[in-house]
């Protein structure tokens, strides 16, 4: 295994939180319309979920690139598992497998 | 004569992933004054591609081959790439 320390600060955010979204900005203020877009999905399911900027810390910001070895933010975990980026969030809400998936580990959403 | 991103990228997918349909815009005007934007453009993508080698996989793993496929550009310039992925034989979608 690695010994990038970032990564044990990502496996211990994805591991203490049911849902955790590494994005630009805040759920509150999104600084990229991707990023913005996953938020608008989870508040839509009704899922609580821990909102990580990026952009406060460029270790982190390239860190959890390389962590789950995909190129890009915003990025979905569910239950430590990632899930994947704003075109995987979007089709999986549109078809219900995110709501299914969420339900299916226990997590609480507003239709559940 | 100089290529641009978008050809680029798409004749590097049409190599490595034969696809039956590609579409590749360029999508950087819209984000002109974002996170991202740079002067001259050509930071935002969107893929739409259908190929039998994405038969069997699951979306984690389409995207993946296409982040493979275009390592050097998302590691230069290219800041968003989205894509809509499907195999000759997914029935949800067209």
């Amino acid at each position: 295994m690695t010994t990038n320390p970032v990564f044990e600060r990502i496996r211990q955010e994805v591991g203490g939180n049911d849902v955790v979204l590494y994005m630009k900005g805040t759920p509150v203020f999104p600084q990229c319309g991707f990023s913005a877009a996953v938020v608008q999905v989870l508040t839509q399911i009704g899922v609580k979920f821990k909102g990580i900027d990026v952009l406060t810390d460029p270790s982190l910001r390239q860190g959890v690139k390389d962590f789950s070895q995909w190129p890009t933010v915003p990025q979905l975990y569910v239950k430590g598992e990632f899930i994947g980026g704003c075109d995987i969030v979007r089709e999986m809400y549109q078809t219900g497998e995110l709501q299914s998936l969420l339900q299916s580990r226990g997590i609480a959403t507003k239709a559940a | 004569m100089t290529e641009t991103a978008a050809a680029r990228i798409e004749r590097k997918l049409t190599h490595a992933l034969k696809p039956t349909r590609i579409r590749v815009l360029d999508e950087s005007a819209k984000h002109v004054g974002h996170a991202g934007a740079r002067p001259g453009g050509e930071t935002h993508f969107h893929v739409e591609m259908v190929s039998p080698a994405f038969a069997g996989l699951s979306r984690l793993e389409r995207q993946r081959r296409v982040h493979a496929v275009l390592a050097e550009e998302l590691a230069d310039r290219v800041h968003a790439l989205s894509m809509k992925l499907s195999a000759p034989d997914d029935s949800a979608q067209g």
